[in-house]
C-alpha cells in the first residue's frame, strides 16, 4: 500500500509539473537539482505547483515548508510523509 | 490700415506727392537714396511697379555693384500685392516671386499686423534696396499688434503652428488660408506644420529644412502661378535640401494659369483655397 | 446595425488573422461575449463584442489576414428589424462601410520583376537601408502607392505574415536571429520569430522616439514581507499572495499620486488614463514575452487581484489572452527578480509613457534607528518619458511607491 501510495505522489508531482512546464523533458529531471533552476520555474508557477498539489493529494503545505519541495527527492519525501494514506 | 495721415508728425516736407509714373517716383525716390536720404517709396500696386521695373532692376539692385561699393541705395518700397477682390485681370498681380529672383534686394512679406508694423520699422536701418508686399487682402484684416516687437527680424521665417505630419509652407495673404486648411486637417486627425516664410529674399531655408526633415513632407501655398511660381523655388530647395528625408514628392497649391478673372465664383475658383490646401495635404500624406 | 472590427491590440498591430468564428450568422452576443478569436504577431487572443445584438453577417473567413480596423461582422442591434425593410438599410450601411477612410487592404507583395524600379520614397529607402528590409516584401500605400516611410515600419512588424504569403524566400530582417526561418513548417518557431519582430519593431520605436529617463530607490520590504507571512497563515493554500501582488498594488496607488505617468503619447499630446491598467510583463515558457493588463489593479482587494494575477499568467501562457487585456496597459510594471536580477532599467512600451522595473527582493544590511539590521530589500526602478515628466514627478512616484509599501495593511 506504502509504495503504491509513493508511486501515485510520484505520479501526481510529474504530472503537475507537466502541466507547468508542458515543454520540459520529465523523464531528465534530476531528483536533487532545483526544480525552479531545472524547469524555470517562478514563484507564480511554484504556487501553482503547490496549489495542485494540495488539490490532488489533499496535504497541507504552510509557506514555511515551501524550500522543502526544492528538489523532486524533497517533494516525494515530504509529501509521503504529509499525505493521508488512503490517497 | 494700409494709408495713413503722416504729414502732421513727419512734416510736409517729407512727403512728396507725386505725378502717377511709377518710373518716375521709383526713379526719384533711389536718387534720393544716392543721395543720403531714407526713402519710402509708395507704389501703391505691384501691377503698375511693373513700369519700374527698369529703375529696380538695372539701377537700384545692381548700383552698389557696378559702383565698386561706393554708392548705396537704402530705399524702401511698399506696394499691395495679390487678387480676391474682383478687381479684374490687370489689378490682381502676385509677382513678388518675380521679385524675389533678383538679387541684392530684399522681399518681404509680412502676413501679420506685427510684422506690417516692424518690418517696415525693421526696413529702415537696411542699406540696400527693400521690397515690401501687402497683400491687399490683409489690409480689411484685424489682428493683434505685438507692442514688444518694435522692429522685427528680417531674416528668418517663421513657424506659426507647430505640427508633425506635414509642412505647410506659405507667405503673405495665403498664410491665413493655410492656417484653417490647418485647422480643418486637424480635425482629420493630420498635425500640420504651418510656416509663414516672410522673406522671400534672402530665403530662410535653414527653417524650411528642418520642418521638412521632421514632417517628411511639404505642400508649398503660392498665390502665385504654379509655372516658374516662388513655391517652384522653395520646392527645388526642399528637394536640394532634404531629398533624402521626403517620404512623398512636394506638392504646389498655386494659382490657376489664367489671366485672374472677375467673376466671383471664377476667381475664387482661380486662386488657392482651403479645400485645395486640405485636399492637396491629403495627397501627401496619404491614407490615415 | 454596428460593425465589428478588427481591434489593434497593441500599438504595433496592423493586421490580424482569423482563427476562428465562435458565433454563427443568426446567433445572438452579448456586449462582452467572446465573439472571434484572433491570431496576431503575439499570441492568439479572444475579441469581445461591443455590441449586444443578433450576427448578421460574417465578413472574414478563418485564415483571412486583414488591417486594423477592417469590417469583420456585422451585428444588427437589438430594436433594428431584419428582413426586407433590412436589406435597404444594409445597403445603406455598406455604402457608408465604402466611404470610411478605406482600411488598407492586406499587404499583397509584389516582388518587382528583375531590372524593375521599386516606387519608393526617399526617406522610406533610406530607413529600408537601415532596417535591412526587403523592398519586394513591402507594399506600398503611399502617394501613387508608393512605399512610404510608415509601410517600412510596418513591415518589420508584419514580416512573418508576408514570408507566409508570398512564397518568395525573403532576406531575413535584421532583427531576427542570424540563421532563417527553417521552414514553415515549423510554426511555433516562425511565431517565436514573429514576436521577436513585434518586440525588437516596439523596443526599437521606443528607444528610437522616447526620451528616457531612469531613477531608483530601494525600498525596505521588512514590514511587507512580515505582514504576507502573517496574511499567508490565516489564507488557505489556494488564496495565498504573492509579494508581487503587493508590489502591483503599491505601484497602481502610487499612480494615483502621480497620474503623469499613468498615459499615453498620442502624437505630439499625452492622454493621461481616468483608469489604471496596470500591464504586467510576463515572460512566456519558450521565450518573448507579453503584457497584458490587470484591469483596474489600483480599485481590487489584493486577494482578487492575486485571482487575476494568476488566471492572466495562466492564459497569457496558454496563449488566451483577451483583446482588451493587450490594449489597455496604461503603464508596465517588469520583475526579474526571480532570475536574481538586482535593477531593472527598462525600455518603456509606447505609446505608454512609464515603466516600473522591480528588482529581487535580497537580505542586506540595513540602518533602522541607528542600528544595522538585516532587512529584506527590493529595488524599485523606473524608466519614464522625458517629454511627459521630469524627474521630479518621477522621484515622487518611487517615493509614494516607499511610503505605501510600509504600510500593506492598507493597500
Amino acid at each position: 500500500m506504502a509504495a503504491q501510495t509513493e508511486e501515485v505522489i510520484r505520479q501526481t508531482v510529474i504530472r503537475v509539473l507537466g502541466e507547468i512546464a508542458p515543454e520540459a523533458d520529465l523523464a531528465t529531471l534530476k531528483l536533487d537539482v532545483s526544480l525552479r533552476d531545472q524547469l524555470d520555474l517562478d514563484s507564480m508557477d511554484f504556487l501553482n505547483f503547490v496549489i495542485a498539489l494540495h488539490q490532488s493529494l489533499g496535504v497541507d503545505i504552510p509557506e514555511g515548508d515551501y524550500p522543502k519541495l526544492a528538489t523532486l527527492n524533497g517533494c516525494l519525501a515530504y509529501l509521503s510523509s504529509h499525505s493521508h494514506p488512503e490517497v | 490700415m494700409r494709408r495713413f495721415n503722416a504729414t502732421p508728425a513727419s512734416g510736409p516736407d517729407r512727403i512728396r506727392d507725386t505725378p502717377l509714373s511709377e518710373s518716375t517716383f521709383v526713379g526719384a525716390g533711389i536718387g534720393a537714396a544716392l543721395g543720403g536720404l531714407r526713402p519710402v517709396v509708395d507704389v501703391m500696386t505691384v501691377n503698375f511697379s511693373l513700369l519700374a521695373l527698369d529703375q529696380i532692376v538695372n539701377n537700384a539692385a545692381t548700383i552698389r555693384h557696378m559702383s565698386g561699393g561706393q554708392f548705396s541705395i537704402p530705399l524702401i518700397v511698399r506696394m499691395a500685392t495679390g487678387a480676391g477682390r474682383q478687381v479684374g485681370a490687370q489689378h490682381s498681380h502676385s509677382l513678388e516671386g518675380w521679385y524675389a529672383h533678383i538679387p541684392a534686394i530684399t522681399v518681404l512679406t509680412p502676413a501679420t499686423v506685427t510684422d506690417a508694423k516692424g518690418m517696415l520699422l525693421a526696413a529702415l536701418n537696411e542699406p540696400d534696396p527693400v521690397f515690401i508686399f501687402e497683400h491687399a487682402f490683409l489690409y480689411a484684416l484685424d489682428g493683434e499688434l505685438d507692442e514688444a516687437a518694435f522692429s522685427v527680424d528680417l531674416s528668418h521665417a517663421a513657424v506659426r503652428k507647430p505640427g508633425h505630419d506635414v509642412s505647410l509652407i506659405t507667405f503673405g495673404g495665403s498664410l491665413w488660408k493655410t492656417l484653417e486648411a490647418a485647422t480643418r486637417l486637424a480635425e482629420d486627425g493630420i498635425d500640420a506644420e504651418v510656416l509663414d516664410l516672410r522673406v522671400l529674399r534672402p530665403l530662410d531655408m535653414p527653417t524650411i529644412l528642418v520642418s521638412v526633415r521632421k514632417t517628411h513632407r511639404a505642400v508649398v501655398i503660392d498665390e502665385g502661378w504654379r509655372t516658374g511660381s516662388f513655391a517652384a523655388e522653395v520646392s527645388a530647395q526642399i528637394m536640394e535640401g532634404a531629398f533624402y528625408d521626403l517620404d512623398a514628392p512636394v506638392a504646389r497649391v498655386c494659382s490657376v494659369e489664367v489671366p485672374i478673372p472677375y467673376p466671383k465664383h471664377l476667381e475664387d475658383a482661380a486662386l488657392p483655397q482651403v479645400a485645395g490646401i486640405v485636399q492637396a495635404v491629403h495627397a501627401v500624406v496619404g491614407k490615415r | 446595425m454596428a460593425d465589428f472590427l478588427m481591434p489593434t491590440l497593441g500599438a504595433d498591430m496592423t493586421t490580424g488573422t482569423l482563427i476562428t468564428w465562435r458565433k454563427k450568422v443568426g446567433d445572438q452576443v452579448t456586449k462582452g461575449e467572446i465573439l472571434a478569436e484572433i491570431d496576431t504577431e503575439k499570441a492568439a487572443i479572444e475579441i469581445e463584442s461591443f455590441h449586444t445584438g443578433v450576427i448578421e453577417q460574417l465578413l472574414t473567413k478563418p485564415g483571412d489576414t486583414v488591417a486594423v480596423g477592417t469590417v469583420m461582422a456585422i451585428i444588427r442591434e437589438e430594436g433594428t428589424r431584419s428582413g426586407q425593410v433590412e436589406a435597404e438599410v444594409e445597403a445603406q450601411v455598406k455604402g457608408e462601410r465604402k466611404e470610411q477612410p478605406a482600411a488598407p487592404p492586406p499587404p499583397q507583395p509584389r516582388p518587382p520583376a528583375e531590372g524593375e524600379r521599386v516606387r519608393i520614397s526617399p526617406a522610406a529607402k533610406k530607413l529600408a537601408a537601415e532596417l535591412g528590409v526587403d523592398l519586394s516584401t513591402v507594399h506600398g500605400t503611399g502617394p501613387d502607392g508608393a512605399i512610404s516611410l510608415e509601410d517600412i515600419e510596418r513591415s518589420t512588424q508584419t514580416m512573418g505574415y508576408r514570408r507566409e504569403t508570398s512564397g518568395t524566400e525573403a532576406r531575413p530582417p535584421i532583427a531576427q536571429s542570424p540563421s532563417p526561418i527553417a521552414s514553415a513548417a515549423d510554426a511555433a518557431a516562425d511565431k517565436q520569430a514573429r514576436m521577436r519582430q513585434t518586440i525588437a519593431a516596439a523596443m526599437t520605436r521606443s528607444k528610437r522616439e522616447i526620451p528616457h529617463y531612469y531613477l531608483s530607490t530601494t525600498i525596505d520590504m521588512g514590514t511587507a514581507m512580515a505582514w504576507l507571512t502573517e496574511d499567508n497563515l490565516r489564507r488557505p493554500v489556494t488564496d495565498r499572495l504573492l509579494v508581487g501582488v503587493l508590489l502591483l498594488k503599491a505601484v497602481a496607488l502610487a499612480l494615483r499620486e502621480v497620474p503623469e505617468l499613468n498615459a499615453v503619447w498620442k502624437g505630439s499630446d499625452v492622454i493621461q488614463s481616468p483608469d489604471i491598467h496596470v500591464g504586467v510583463a510576463i515572460s512566456l515558457r519558450g521565450g518573448g514575452l507579453v503584457a497584458p493588463a490587470l484591469h483596474q489593479t489600483d480599485r481590487q482587494p489584493l486577494g482578487k487581484l492575486m485571482k487575476n494575477f494568476q488566471d492572466l499568467v495562466k492564459r497569457a501562457r496558454a496563449g488566451a489572452l483577451r483583446g482588451s487585456e493587450l490594449s489597455d496597459p496604461t503603464i508596465t510594471v517588469t520583475s526579474l527578480g526571480e532570475q536574481g536580477v538586482e535593477t531593472v532599467f527598462g525600455v518603456i512600451y509606447p505609446p505608454q509613457v512609464a515603466l516600473v522595473g522591480l528588482g529581487k527582493l535580497v537580505e542586506r544590511p540595513w540602518v533602522v534607528n541607528g542600528q544595522v539590521v538585516a532587512r529584506p530589500l527590493i529595488t524599485a526602478s523606473l524608466s519614464a518619458d522625458h517629454r511627459v515628466t521630469d524627474g521630479h514627478r518621477g522621484g515622487l512616484f518611487l517615493a509614494a511607491l516607499d511610503r505605501l509599501l510600509q504600510e500593506p495593511g492598507k493597500l
